[in-house]
């Protein structure tokens, strides 16, 4: 493929210790795209989630070896500090976790600690717009982010990420605490931003990948079973496993 | 297979009873503790009435009971409670963020833990033989305020340690998750995450330590608080007494007088206590119900 590859894996292994949970991944992810990462539970997608923003650092006793390369450069390199990384790639978790703060000074957070010299306010708007929460919060922004539904927690979260930039995006399970209707409005969120950056995002829900993403990574016990163009896995699998998992066989 | 009527005996009603009498139990427990409060409060107050008057709070302690004030006692306590929040509350919550937040888990880790919680139980009196040799004599700082304050310090150290961890235990996770994802370096986690969530589980540590040390004598004593004294210290080098031993210095006085004074020194006691305890407790709730989990 002759796409660009904003972050390229090779050979990645991650074991917690004796028990080795990723086992040699080599995986490309493209640019302006979005790429679901699907799997059984216990699978390792989460922990290969957090090897792209190295917060896998804060995992006790995990070791990381082989590489990946964000931009053609290693972030695992010694050199390179992961708090560095962490300002480039953007994380949004499982659970939403706004702090105990105002929305606005949620979203200001991650400018301000990186000494944003721009104008905050206008900062803080165009993230939220961004996330598709402007709307709905621009006449309470200094009311506690706890004061909004879970759904709109979540796209908090989202703009809280955004504000900082980010060249990719890493979403972990961000629906697996939502009901459908905020669910949908996530999923409109993660498909209008591809525009802007790259998106890599860990589901459970086979039928979310179908529906959001360009491309799937199928992985099973720590192996990568199968990569591709979302439409092509889901049609034409190469697989046997990967035609049982989406078919709903297990997982 | 039998019918369900003749294998379940639901006994409503028993168990409803059982309900209602455990109810008591836990609601008498309170009782006990309660009652004898009011009951120690009314016989202070009735003792004291008559002496607890403005000539009382502004005077100096005297051999006349008529002439007999408690104002340098009011101000030793004051100020070596300050000096002791100044000392305890800031290396405290120090020590317990290394402990939560930068020490790995480790044999040496719990080992210092484990010494924590067993200075939080070493009797009072030998933190005053401490104070005495490390603060009187070795730092030469003579038996001050300033001496005072940091043997009282020391003795309630432990507490704020314990709680302040406690407090930062009870961060969620997520929270310092989201603050690293962000680009946030440990201190800034730490600074602008962990700390403005745990200050309220800290601040009641923080009331706990310092209202015993407001009502401890035994440290003061081998550090000289015991000084019949006329001045009100001036510096935290100045000589002191604190309320409770200018009150036990009251009550082993035989003129029955004295006794009634004791008890009014008593009462001004609970009132400083009250003072800065309800300071606390208003911080508390200013700071609490920001954090829920979701």
């Amino acid at each position: 493929m002759s796409m660009e590859s904003v972050i390229t894996i090779r050979d990645l292994r991650v074991s917690y210790k004796d028990r080795e949970v990723l086992k040699g991944i080599n995986l490309d992810i493209y640019g302006n795209k979005i790429t679901a990462i699907i799997g059984p539970s216990g699978c390792g997608k989460s922990t290969l989630l957090r090897c792209l923003n190295r917060m896998i650092d804060l995992a006790d006793g995990a070791r990381v070896s082989g590489r990946v390369l964000l931009q053609g450069e290693d972030i695992y390199s010694p050199k390179i500090d992961p708090v560095r990384v962490r300002f480039k790639v953007g994380m949004v978790f499982q659970k939403p976790n706004p702090f105990p703060k105002s929305i606005f000074e949620n979203v200001a957070f991650g400018p301000r600690i990186n000494g944003y010299k721009g104008d905050l306010s206008a900062l803080v708007e165009r993230s939220l717009r961004l996330a598709g929460l402007w709307d709905e919060v621009k006449d309470r922004l200094t009311a506690n982010a706890y004061t909004l539904s879970g759904g709109q927690q979540q796209r908090l979260c989202i703009a809280r990420a955004l504000a900082l930039e980010p060249e990719v995006l890493l979403l972990d399970e961000p629906c697996s605490a939502l009901d459908p209707v905020s669910t949908m409005r996530v999923e409109e969120t993660i498909a209008y931003l591809k525009e802007r950056l790259t998106i890599v995002m860990v589901t459970h829900n086979i039928q979310q990948a179908a529906r959001v993403a360009d491309y799937t990574a199928f992985l099973l016990n720590g192996e990568l079973v199968e990569f591709g163009e979302t439409s092509r896995m889901f049609t034409v699998p190469k697989d046997k496993r990967t035609e049982d998992f989406i078919t709903g066989r297990f997982g | 297979m039998s019918r369900r009527e003749d294998s379940f005996f639901p006994n409503l009603e028993g168990r409803k009873r059982l309900d209602l009498i455990f109810k008591l139990v836990f609601f008498s427990a309170n009782l006990v503790g309660l009652s004898v409060l009011l009951l120690l409060l009314g016989k202070i107050v009735r003792d004291s009435w008559g002496w607890l008057d403005m000539q009382f709070i502004t005077s100096f302690p005297s051999r006349f009971p008529e002439k007999a004030g408690i104002l340098p006692a009011i101000y030793g306590t004051v100020y070596l409670m300050i000096i002791t929040a100044l000392f305890a509350i800031p290396t405290g919550i120090a020590a317990a963020i290394f402990l939560e937040e930068y020490a790995k888990k480790s044999k040496f880790l719990s080992f210092i833990q484990v010494n924590v919680y067993n200075l939080a139980g070493i009797p009072s009196i030998v933190y005053g033989i401490l104070g005495l040799t490390v603060f009187v004599r070795w730092l030469n700082l003579g038996r001050s305020l300033l001496a005072g304050g940091l043997t009282m310090g020391l003795l309630v150290l432990p507490v704020v340690i314990v709680t302040a961890q406690e407090a930062i235990r009870a961060v969620p996770e997520s929270l310092r998750h989201a603050a690293y994802a962000l680009g946030a370096t440990k201190w800034q986690t730490v600074r602008y995450v962990v700390l403005p969530s745990a200050l309220p589980g800290m601040l009641t540590g923080i009331i706990l330590a310092l209202s015993r040390a407001i009502g401890e004598t035994a440290p003061l004593i081998p550090i000289g608080a015991l000084t019949f004294i006329r001045t009100i210290p001036k510096s935290p080098f100045d000589s002191f007494t604190v309320l409770p031993i200018q009150i036990y210095n009251w009550t082993s006085r035989p003129q029955a007088d004295f006794r009634a004074i004791a008890a009014a020194g008593i009462v001004v006691l609970l009132i400083v206590l009250i003072l800065m305890n309800s300071i606390a407790i208003f911080l508390r709730n200013k700071y609490q119900g920001r954090i829920k989990e979701i």
